[in-house]
């Protein structure tokens, strides 16, 4: 049935509406926090307000004698065993690094008591009735000095990194590497033109509405039971094993609905505080972080520096990339040495005629908020630079950034040697190009119009490409049975965060089993019950938890088959089943898939289900070309959207609506992150950015018109054709509204974001050379 | 002190601090759509009408209210229904929790402006941040919406 003829498809490839919608948008009570007993009590941290420090004192007493408070903990309750927080696949690329609370604190927000108690007055008037003594240390805040500095953010004798990646706490460095294909500096040597640039990305918050928030409780077994917003429940039990020291039997994670995750929750950043407080009492515990606490204690994208070298001959053949990318994982290291991989992994392959490349990379440690997963996972901030460097050689060139890429983007059947070696199966990224270029009227438009009001309108181009799941790593299970009157309940451990994977699987499993979509029930995540699924990341759902879906489906139709035939007395190879009923194909005479669900609860010995599992030995990478038409005022460099033009190549569209919302909500992300979102810290480490109030994320009035158009490759390794969708639609904003500004204004922004300041400064900076050139 | 007030219809009396804020209260008397997303009014996610106006309950206090009547989504669960079908059309509410603010501004609108133009609706929902939608779709489905029943009046 994976097989079927894409025009063919009832349901995939179709706008069918979520299955949560009617419950979202009348505002049930399904979210963790709406589900939390009210008996659980309030936990709430105290945090550390030097950026390195050492905890002399504690003194917890005052505290304690607050009236309804339960209990105040600090290092000293910790089990000295340090673990990741990073929802990964074990063994974890990330080091263990952490503990629950650590006598060390490393950034201004660090976890320095929990205070946990029945109501939250008497949590906060405790909060300040904790003293602690610190000794203040000289901390590490600039990235650029971290490696090698004599001052260390973990010296500590038990970090480990449990995989080999270049890793060495003696040297702040949380992953090293280098990789390459070819003599890069002969090449480069060789070409006509070399871009030499520096390029800087900025940690950004995902800003998910629903801030971090965990429930925990006992059970009858005493069992811990955690209710969390997370992508990542399996990883969580394992989180919480590690941290608490307990066998992971003792820990049950369920998720409910979730409010927004793009990668922030794929760490588990507040699951350990109510869960300690838990297991030390015995009584349900509660955290909710507040936006401030989300914004300065979290897991925000890894501020990148990018040192990229692209060389071309004159005619604008792109011969060889070098980069180099520093990355800052700041005071502990959660998705830090994988990041990182990105930033050249899915931006170098883009060109696909390069004879040579080199990638290399560093990832420290400083003494600022540990950064995390965000939709891209490090691809964003590679793209940035790369794209960028690729707009500057067109400019020296005297070339349009679009024809230079036409000359030299990767295609359909092409090896890309940056990319793990992979070759493209599936690739429409020339068409992606073409049309954006029509959306848009780029050959009206380029480079840019002066509006005659002062103000100048420019466009700007970029490309993307991310993967679908970590290849030979991402796991996805699914298994699916069959009930009473025949209906299906679909059991994955796949985390829909609001993405809509409950949705886009079942339209899988209805297509596969020929049935309507109310005939299947999906079942949120269960760590007790649901089969085991790595959670929702790296693009990872709809292409590998898809595939199991497709698997379970076939077997459990072929079981359905069997079990009909039998129940009608003929042999299986005779029969059909179209989805409502198996027929004998030899007598005409059928059974129901009705009343075979109900007769396989009496008298029966074995279970009419199947499962599924799915791991990729590749990871096919969806393409998309992005076009930004700006306004910028020439008086004062204000920068406004006017128009964005976004073409995808995700295989087949299992949803068109939602796939459509995953792209327009990951480009006004990423327009947040071109344009606005910065994460400030003052010159001792702390953080400006700690409201919405500072933190500005687009609001409707920011983003201009955003315009999408889907351009369908066929991946044949994907469910029904289909490659992932989440986080590519976030990588062409920034290098794409960066080259509109540089069409427009001829000033080049090399450090986001892209400010009214750093445009008129760029401007001025311009007029002065012309008058001196003139001079 | 006891504060009287009318929620979706129905009188409630609630013994209230000096400092609570309203959305804390309409929260502990079960209505749970009612979302806090930053604590300093920048989001609307806890959007609810005060005497048929939308109001950020993050910032009223609950004290000032006695006499006054409030509406939350559950009080018109109906009207949220119908409009929040074509938010799902769109594949719009997403993960959905800033729909139930999102929804509560724009059923006032629909009651404050006639026809409103997209600048109009842009300009009218300007504090009701989404960060998974970029707005598009949101916009799709309010237009349609208009569509619909601006055909069902004539």
């Amino acid at each position: 049935m994976n097989t079927k003829d894409v025009s063919e498809l009832k349901i995939v490839n179709h706008p069918v509406p979520k299955v949560d919608a009617p419950a979202l948008v009348t505002g049930k009570a399904v979210y963790t926090d709406d589900i939390a007993p009210a008996d659980c009590l309030i936990v709430k941290i105290v945090r550390s307000p030097y950026a390195h420090a050492l905890i002399r004192e504690i003194d917890t007493s005052r505290a304690e004698a607050v009236p309804g408070i339960e209990c105040v903990l600090t290092y000293k309750d910790c089990p000295d065993k340090r673990f990741t927080l990073a929802g990964q696949t074990y063994p974890e690329a990330s080091p263990y690094d952490r503990i629950i609370l650590d006598q060390r604190v490393r950034f201004v927000g660090d976890a320095a008591a929990i205070v946990a108690g029945e109501t939250e007055e008497a949590v906060r008037k405790a909060m300040k009735l904790v003293k602690i003594k610190y000794e203040v240390l000289e901390p590490v805040l600039d990235f650029r000095k971290a490696k090698d500095n004599p001052i260390l953010v973990h010296p500590e004798d038990n970090w480990k990194a449990l995989c080999p990646v270049g890793a060495d706490n003696r040297r702040n460095l949380c992953a090293h590497g280098v990789n390459e294909e070819g003599d890069i500096e002969a090449v480069l040597a060789s070409c006509d033109y070399v871009v030499d640039r520096v390029y800087h990305t900025k940690a950004n918050q995902q800003t998910m509405m629903e801030t971090f928030r965990t429930y925990t409780y006992l059970d009858t077994y005493g069992r811990l039971n955690v209710v969390s917003s997370t992508q990542v429940p399996f990883h969580v039990r394992r989180i919480l094993g590690n941290a608490l020291d307990i066998p992971k039997h003792k820990v049950r994670v369920i998720k409910p609905r979730i409010g927004g995750g793009f990668g922030a929750k794929q760490t588990a950043v507040c699951e350990v505080y109510p869960a300690f407080v838990t297991w030390k009492t015995g009584k349900p515990a509660k955290i909710i972080y507040t936006r401030e606490e989300a914004l300065t204690a979290s897991s925000p994208r890894h501020e990148m520096e990018m040192h990229v070298r692209v060389g071309a001959d004159k005619e604008g053949h792109i011969k060889g990339i070098d980069l180099y990318t520093l990355s800052n994982t700041g005071a502990f290291g959660e998705h830090g040495p994988t990041t990182v991989g990105l930033s050249g992994h899915k931006s170098i392959p883009l060109y696909g005629k390069t004879e040579a490349f080199r990638f290399s990379y560093d990832v420290v440690y400083t003494n600022v908020m540990s950064a995390g997963a965000y939709r891209g996972y490090g691809a964003t901030q590679g793209i940035f630079a790369v794209e960028s460097a690729v707009n500057e050689l067109a400019q020296i060139l005297n070339m349009d950034p679009t024809v230079l890429r036409e000359k030299n983007l990767v295609r359909e059947g092409m090896a890309m040697p940056a990319y793990y070696g992979e070759t493209t199966r599936s690739c429409a990224l020339d068409r992606c190009l073409a049309r954006a270029k029509e959306m848009i009227g780029w050959d009206e438009k380029y480079p840019c119009r002066d509006m005659g009001n002062g103000k100048v309108r420019g466009v700007g181009v970029a490309m993307a490409m991310q993967g679908s799941g970590i290849s030979g790593v991402d796991t996805g299970s699914v298994s699916i049975k069959v009930n009473d009157d025949g209906y299906y309940s679909l059991m994955i451990g796949a985390t829909d965060m609001g993405t809509g994977c409950d949705t886009i699987l079942t339209q899988m499993a209805a297509e596969c089993l020929d049935c309507r979509m109310e005939d299947i029930l999906v079942h949120g995540v269960d760590t007790d019950i649901s089969p085991y699924d790595c959670g929702s990341y790296a693009s990872s759902t709809t292409y590998v938890t898809g595939m199991a879906v497709v698997k379970a489906c076939e077997e459990l139709r072929e079981k359905i088959c069997q079990r009909g035939a039998e129940y009608m007395g003929c042999s299986a190879d005779d029969v059909e089943f179209d989805g409502e009923k198996v027929t004998d194909l030899k007598t005409g005479k059928s059974i129901s898939r009705k009343d075979i669900g109900n007769k396989v609860m009496c008298f029966n010995n074995e279970v009419l289900s199947a499962s599924g599992a799915y791991s990729s030995p590749t990871s096919p990478p969806p393409f998309m070309a992005g076009i930004a038409e700006v306004e910028i005022d020439k008086e004062t460099g204000t920068v406004e959207m006017i128009d964005y033009a976004a073409v995808v190549d995700c295989g087949t569209v299992v949803n068109p609506s939602l796939a459509r919302v995953q792209t327009e909500g990951g480009i006004a992300q990423g327009i947040g992150m071109a344009l606005f979102e910065d994460i400030v810290y003052n010159p001792k480490g702390k953080n400006y950015s700690n409201s919405l109030m500072q933190y500005k994320i687009p609001s409707r009035l920011d983003v201009g018109n955003i315009r999408v158009e889907f351009e369908s490759s066929y991946e044949p390794t994907g469910p029904f054709g289909a490659k992932s969708i989440g986080e590519i639609v976030i990588n062409t904003p920034s290098p794409a509204i960066s080259n509109a500004v540089q069409n427009a204004t001829g000033v080049i922004i090399r450090e986001l974001p892209i400010t009214a300041e750093k445009v008129y400064d760029g401007m001025k900076k311009l007029a002065e050379n012309r008058s001196q050139q003139k001079v | 002190m006891e504060v009287h007030f009318v929620l979706n219809g129905k009188k409630r009396s609630v013994d209230v601090g000096a400092d609570t804020v309203l959305m804390n209260v309409l929260r502990d008397l079960g209505c749970k759509s009612v979302k806090c997303g930053c604590e300093t009014t920048n989001c609307g996610l806890c959007t609810v009408w005060i005497d048929g106006k939308s109001r950020l309950s993050c910032s009223v206090l609950a004290a000032g209210l006695d006499g006054h009547e409030i509406t939350t989504l559950e009080g018109v669960e109906e009207e949220a229904a119908e409009f929040g079908r074509f938010l799902a059309e769109e594949g719009a509410e997403q993960c959905g929790f800033c729909s139930p603010g999102f929804i509560m501004n724009v059923l006032a609108m629909m009651r404050e402006l006639e026809d409103p133009d997209i600048d109009e609706i842009q300009e009218y929902l300007a504090g009701n941040l989404c960060r998974c939608t970029g707005y598009m779709g949101q916009l799709r489905a309010i237009r349609k919406y208009m569509e619909v029943r601006k055909g069902a009046q004539s």
